[in-house]
């Protein structure tokens, strides 16, 4: 009795230590930013010593961007290359300005070959060729259509990619079929595993698949005080996989509830500050995208880059934020590439048949063949 | 007017924190002393200023006055009387009040020869007032921190302040105080269901004792903490709650500005499975 008391005690210190010096705790002073009448709690809290210094070593990577080249009046890229599908009318020093700004964003280390096949530019059968068309006429259409969530600031490809092939933070569809035992006692329900996504939290771990792919619409405020009769209300699992995606927008932002909310009355407009407007759009935009442009590569990529329900990677609101509110703090980077505002309301190149057949007769792999079959 | 009992041991002179024998009288069956003197001032004062300020602002109906503390951006200053001074003047009362009502606890402790504890255990719900609208506030730089003076206004500033953080259950000192909050009202139906219990035996059977009470847990649980011993259990569990809901708030914000969840992540990065 007295060692078990012993080690329990012992445990217990242990433990205490490990919160008290290895849980990250911060201290004051802490900048506040208040966003509503005095006394609401309408304030967002920050750390003065960690929020802008993440942000000065995003902007320290960003490469120096090269000015537009003047438009001398030859002929465009289209007419001087083969296979130009979405940037013809550019001025060959516009497009080659735009190839070489696209290498040192996606590509620093790989260079043209990353995506292209090195003595045959034109050629189709990279896979990586095919997404990137894809992730252009994704940039043009963001920049064309969503200025409501991007505004005048707009998006490069650097806003995702930040120097990486792959964008840092994405994430996959979850395998439905996922059981962590036998039985009902090894459904999980997608949920009670910290997952970084959703904050740590026990919330579902990847409520994106519905909220930021499949189009469903946050809807779980009631209306009415009490429960009403012959009103079906929202259930537990949609209130906590918004709750979910709620804390992933929060994490992603580095803002916390109130920056968009007043939590007397989360689904009011009224009370709500500006900045939900921007993330409301944001989310019809992440929606759309995911489906219109990021989804379709999924028959082009190669298995390493296939998630469990057969799809690649997808894009949340961290993919272009990672951690600031706005992305790189605003930094205007679209001013030298006019070429990636598309034209406003045009259906976007998504993949065409073509695509994929010139993509399948490059015998790149079988594996991606069968995924073509597919298709 | 008669003294009951226990008043002839009461109503004693002497005892004084301050003041010495200057406000040592009863009025009636109220004792005052220098600081009933100081409760009262500061009570009808703070309680003026409230209804001045509820004056002051759109409405009469009792929910919905609202004394704000001043925006942020007065920092630590005195802000105008309109813009929040209103609430740092009565928060000076209150603490005066609550503060001054604690030390004639103290005093009446000293006349009756017993020890400290009823002031102890109001002092540690004085502290986690104090917590909410000084401690916190001067480590966050504003005064603007403090919650408002308002049935519904101060419930709004509750539910904020928890989504500032995320997720305030994931909060570690708010689970510690939730947690002995329930677990001294549980003692308390306990203890009280056993006294009332052996004290209502029903028609024609005999009351029971302490006795009866020990043994009753005794068989049930297989321990009984005793007649003295569940008075010290409950006044622990109520200081516990009061101290770790002080806690709680004193550690959103000034040591901790991302949400509570994420401050899970040293038990994840644990050695034994990390």
């Amino acid at each position: 009795m007295r060692i078990l008391a012993w080690v329990i005690g012992s445990i217990a210190v242990i433990l205490t230590g490990f919160m008290m010096l290895t849980a990250g705790w911060e201290r004051p002073p802490i900048d506040a930013e208040q966003s509503g009448f005095r006394g609401t709690g309408m304030v967002d809290v920050s750390n003065p010593r960690v929020a802008p210094q993440r942000l000065q070593a995003q902007l320290d990577r960003v490469p120096v961007s090269a000015p537009l080249p003047p438009d001398t009046g030859g002929p465009t890229a289209g007419e001087i290359y083969q296979n130009v599908q979405l940037l013809g009318d550019l001025s060959i020093a516009e497009f080659n300005h735009l190839m070489q700004a696209m290498t040192d964003w996606v590509s620093p280390e790989e260079g043209c070959g990353y995506c292209h096949q090195l003595n045959n530019l034109a050629d189709d059968s990279v896979y990586t060729k095919i997404v990137s068309r894809q992730m252009i006429a994704m940039t043009q259409a963001i920049n064309a259509d969503w200025d409501t969530h991007v505004g005048e600031t707009g998006v490069t490809c650097y806003t995702c990619h930040r120097g990486e092939n792959v964008p840092q933070y994405t994430w996959f569809n979850a395998d439905p079929e996922i059981h962590t035992g036998s039985g009902m006692a090894g459904w999980r329900a997608g949920q009670n595993r910290a997952s970084p996504q959703v904050g740590l939290t026990s919330l579902p771990e990847e409520p994106f698949s519905d909220l930021l792919e499949a189009g469903e619409q946050i809807r779980v405020t009631g209306r009415t005080v009490l429960p009403s009769r012959g009103v079906i209300g929202s259930s537990i699992q949609d209130t906590e996989k918004t709750y979910a995606l709620m804390i992933h927008m929060s994490t992603a932002l580095n803002v916390n509830c109130t920056y968009c909310h007043n939590s007397r009355d989360f689904g009011s407009w009224d009370h709500s500050p500006v900045q939900r407007v921007n993330a409301w759009h944001g989310i019809q935009m992440t929606q759309t995208l995911n489906v219109e442009h990021v989804t379709p590569v999924s028959s082009v990529l190669p298995p390493d880059r296939i998630g469990p329900t057969g799809e690649g990677q997808k894009i949340n609101c961290e993919t272009c934020h990672q951690g600031v509110n706005k992305p790189l703090g605003g930094l205007a980077m679209l001013e030298n590439y006019p070429s990636l505002v598309g034209p406003s309301g045009r259906s976007t190149a998504s993949l065409t048949d073509e695509d994929v057949a010139a993509f399948a007769s490059a015998e790149v792999g079988e594996d991606v063949e069968e995924e073509v079959v597919e298709l | 007017m008669s003294m009951l009992s226990f008043e002839r041991k009461y109503r004693v002179r002497g005892g004084t924190l301050i003041g010495g024998d200057l406000f040592d009288f009863w009025i009636g069956p109220f004792y005052v002393g220098f600081f009933g003197v100081t409760t009262i001032f500061f009570s009808i004062l703070g309680t003026t200023l409230l209804i001045y300020g509820a004056a002051l602002g759109p409405t009469w109906n009792i929910w919905q006055i609202n004394i704000a503390p001043p925006d942020i951006s007065y920092g630590l200053a005195m802000a105008p009387l309109k813009e929040g001074g209103l609430w740092q003047v009565v928060t000076i009362c209150a603490i005066g009040a609550f503060v001054s009502w604690a030390l004639r606890e103290v005093e009446i402790c000293r006349k009756l020869g017993i020890g400290y504890h009823v002031p102890i255990a109001f002092g540690a719900a004085i502290f986690a007032y104090v917590s909410l609208v000084v401690i916190r506030p001067v480590l966050m730089g504003a005064w603007g921190h403090g919650f408002p003076y308002g049935i519904l206004s101060h419930l709004d500033w509750v539910s904020n302040v928890g989504y500032q953080y995320l997720h305030f259950h994931y909060n570690p000192a708010h689970m510690l105080a939730v947690t002995f909050f329930f677990t001294t009202t549980f003692a308390l139906a306990l203890h009280g269901g056993a006294v009332l219990s052996v004290l209502n035996p029903g028609e024609g059977k005999p009351i029971g004792t302490a006795e009866h009470i020990n043994t009753f847990f005794r068989d049930t649980i297989g321990y009984s903490i005793g007649e003295l011993g569940i008075h010290r259990l409950g006044l622990f569990l109520a200081i516990a709650a009061g101290f770790f809901s002080a806690v709680c708030i004193i550690i959103s914000g000034p040591f901790w500005t991302r949400g509570w969840p994420e401050w899970w992540n040293w038990w994840l990065e644990l050695p034994v499975w990390s």
